[in-house]
């Protein structure tokens, strides 16, 4: 069974999920980041393949992946960095985030073959459209056991919903209002927001859900596991990393008060 | 073989709509609902009204006499430089911002390379009371700086684009960003046949109305509605896509696109996308795309910044592959030389864009009986400063 599915087997509340860009800061800590985000015992650890146009995020996420790309770094380099295997052992379980095109032009199957081996247990990509996937992609992610992970926003109908529930194998994830990656929201864009997180709870679907964008705190992150089996955090772990000058402190500080531990 | 999109949006091998989540419900929207907008009586007695009254079209099929004697053949352009605002450009944006008030739409975004799109959206903003905001990436903005200060005067917003390479793409990159964050009052119009499914299919029937003219006019002019020869110059492809849509499926009819090549293909400062480009995927469609080895999508150069985009639209991959249209690249010197030899010979300043097909002529090898049409797209006024330039580098 996939790591994955053991998480959210044996863990339905508080799960924390961390984004980082590999490549950035500098272009070899990915293996340390990922270390002192399994010792400050995060539950999930996304790991961003960097993309020249990233679409869907904001500008915090933009840049680090600007400046991973300007240090080097490519899926080639990334599998290269963690070809000891380290992922399968570790605690956490890893997924790759990235856009479809770089993924594409290493090889789709070869991509999932890889992936699979390094131990990562599923993969996000945003400009993957479900249809696609199902038509196209499915029986090779499933071939090599790796989840695939769909979004869903407020404007997504109910019927959309129930079709991404349908395909998806692991959790689905909550975008929390319609933006690009690291935006805040004002108090009445809260109102609606909680009223969006409660309709979707609401619906019983089969797939745990995560929320993600704009978690950036222990009071955001505490109030997006009221409506969900936890939260992912992307933007302010890489301003963290971005402000840090010992990244090992940094990174245990950053999750314990996303924690509230002292 | 068909070269009209099917019905998942694919042109043969490209096309689609891989699009983040995000956009899934507007696009979805669009798709469901565009050739039914489109087609409505009311709709096209609206765009028909103003695409005469407002535009000025038909535009005319002007038999350039002195440029037809200088390569011995018969040429014909066909004049979008004389469209309203002064290129094809506003033959999409036209269309695109009845139907985005069809959706009840108020807010209008859209991205520009040299401001020509930009400039015929602020204009259509203008002309239906709508909010206009344009992105443009920083660099553009510097170099086509009087397409600012006009999109400024007709009201629109430019907001620059200070991600990546600061040009056509990035600006792209904004205005798709800008809609994830505006699902519900905004609609985008995109500058050319780009983009997820149904927008290349869309813009090419606004622009179609390039070739259905050119149909009736070389008829009147010659007795046959067919040329031996349609070229076009093919950034995105709009006007291309325009030009050749009611010829695609007439083989006797060759179709030409003639591509930037910059400072030579092999010189790293190109944007003939055919040539160096790979199937990939961008903005949402897969298409030949200029990228490294590991699908980071790469800066294209060209001395017009209309035509510097890494990719080219899908429905023209699918020409490209299949063989139907043939592509040419252009290199910055030959488009400068067709450019000053138009001016010479017709009195006509052409955009720098147009220029590259114009240039194309020196490579046909035309027989004195064939029949030619080139797709003025647009005029000169906003490249003068270039043309200044290398005119006196010249000298
Ligand atoms: C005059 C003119 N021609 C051509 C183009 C290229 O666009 P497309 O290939 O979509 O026609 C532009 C774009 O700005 C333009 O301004």
């Amino acid at each position: 069974m996939n790591k994955l599915n053991k998480l959210f087997r044996n863990k339905q509340e508080d799960i924390l999920s961390v984004y980082f860009t590999a490549g950035f800061p500098k272009l070899d800590d990915t293996k340390i980041i990922i270390r002192e985000l399994e010792n400050a015992g995060v539950d999930m650890i996304e790991i961003g393949m960097p993309f020249s146009d990233p679409l869907a995020d904001g500008p915090t996420i933009q840049r680090s992946s600007e400046k991973a790309l300007e240090n080097g770094m490519s899926i080639k380099l990334l599998f290269e960095q963690l070809s000891d295997q380290s992922l399968v052992s570790i605690k956490a379980s890893c997924l790759l985030m990235g856009y479809l095109n770089p993924v594409l032009q290493y090889g789709l199957e070869k991509f999932c073959k890889d992936a699979a081996w390094l131990g990562i247990s599923g993969v996000i990509i945003p400009d993957l459209p479900l249809q696609e996937y199902v038509d196209e992609y499915k029986t090779i992610f499933e071939k090599y056991d790796l989840a695939t992970i769909f979004l869903i926003t407020p404007q997504t109908s109910e019927a959309r919903i129930r079709f991404i529930d349908e395909h998806s194998n692991s959790f689905i994830y909550v975008v929390s209002s319609s933006s690009t990656t690291g935006a805040t929201s004002s108090d009445e864009e809260k109102i609606a927001q909680e009223k969006y997180f409660k309709r979707i709870q609401s619906m019983q679907l089969k797939n745990p859900l995560l929320i993600g964008f704009g978690i950036s705190d222990q009071q955001s992150f505490a109030n997006a596991c009221n409506y969900a089996s936890g939260a992912i955090i992307g933007s302010a772990f890489i301003k963290e990393l971005d402000h840090s000058i010992d990244l090992k402190k940094s990174i245990s500080s950053f999750v314990n008060r996303i924690k509230n531990k002292p | 073989m068909s070269y009209q999109v099917n019905e998942k949006g694919y042109y043969g091998n490209f096309g689609g709509a891989f699009i983040p989540e995000m956009l899934y419900p507007n696009v979805e929207e669009l798709r469901e609902k565009y050739l039914d907008i489109m087609y409505e009586k009311s709709f096209q007695n609206e765009l028909k009204g103003l695409l005469r009254d407002y535009v000025g079209r038909p535009s005319p099929l002007y038999y350039a006499e002195r440029l037809s004697e200088h390569y011995n053949t018969k040429i014909y352009l066909k004049r979008e430089d004389l469209n309203h605002t002064g290129a094809h450009k506003i033959n999409n944006t036209l269309g695109q911002i009845l139907l985005a008030k069809r959706l009840g739409k108020t807010r209008i975004i859209a991205e520009t390379g040299a401001g020509q799109h930009g400039v015929a959206t602020a204009t259509v903003c203008a002309l239906m009371g709508l909010t206009c905001i344009v992105y443009m990436g920083e660099v553009d903005m510097e170099r086509q700086a009087p397409n600012v200060a006009r999109m400024k005067l007709l009201g629109a917003k430019v907001i620059p684009a200070t991600s990546g390479s600061r040009t056509l793409k990035d600006a792209t990159n904004e205005a798709i960003r800008d809609w994830i964050n505006n699902p519900v009052d905004t609609y985008y119009i995109i500058g050319s046949v780009v983009g997820p499914h149904p927008y290349p299919d869309m813009v090419a029937r606004f622009q179609s109305v390039i070739s259905e003219e050119i149909k009736k006019q070389l008829k009147e002019k010659t007795g046959n509605e067919n040329p031996d020869y349609v070229i076009a110059c093919v950034g995105g492809g709009s006007n291309a896509a325009g030009a050749f849509y009611h010829y695609l499926d007439n083989k006797d009819v060759k179709l030409i696109a003639a591509e930037a090549a910059g400072k030579g293909i092999e010189s790293g400062h190109s944007a003939a996308t055919s040539v160096l480009g790979k199937p990939g995927i961008i903005h949402g469609s897969k298409t030949l795309l200029m990228q490294t080895e590991d699908g980071q999508i790469i800066e294209p150069y060209s001395i017009s910044a209309g035509l510097d985009y890494p990719g080219v639209g899908p429905q023209h991959a699918h020409l490209f592959e299949s063989g139907r249209a043939q592509f040419g690249s252009i290199t910055d010197e030959e488009a400068l030389k067709a450019a000053y030899l138009l001016c010479k010979l017709e009195g006509i300043i052409p955009a720098l864009e147009s220029a590259h097909a114009l240039a194309y002529l020196e490579k046909l090898n035309a027989k004195k009986e064939d029949v030619i049409v080139i797709n003025l797209s647009g005029r000169g006024d906003k490249d003068l400063a270039t043309y200044i330039k290398f005119n006196e580098q010249a000298q």
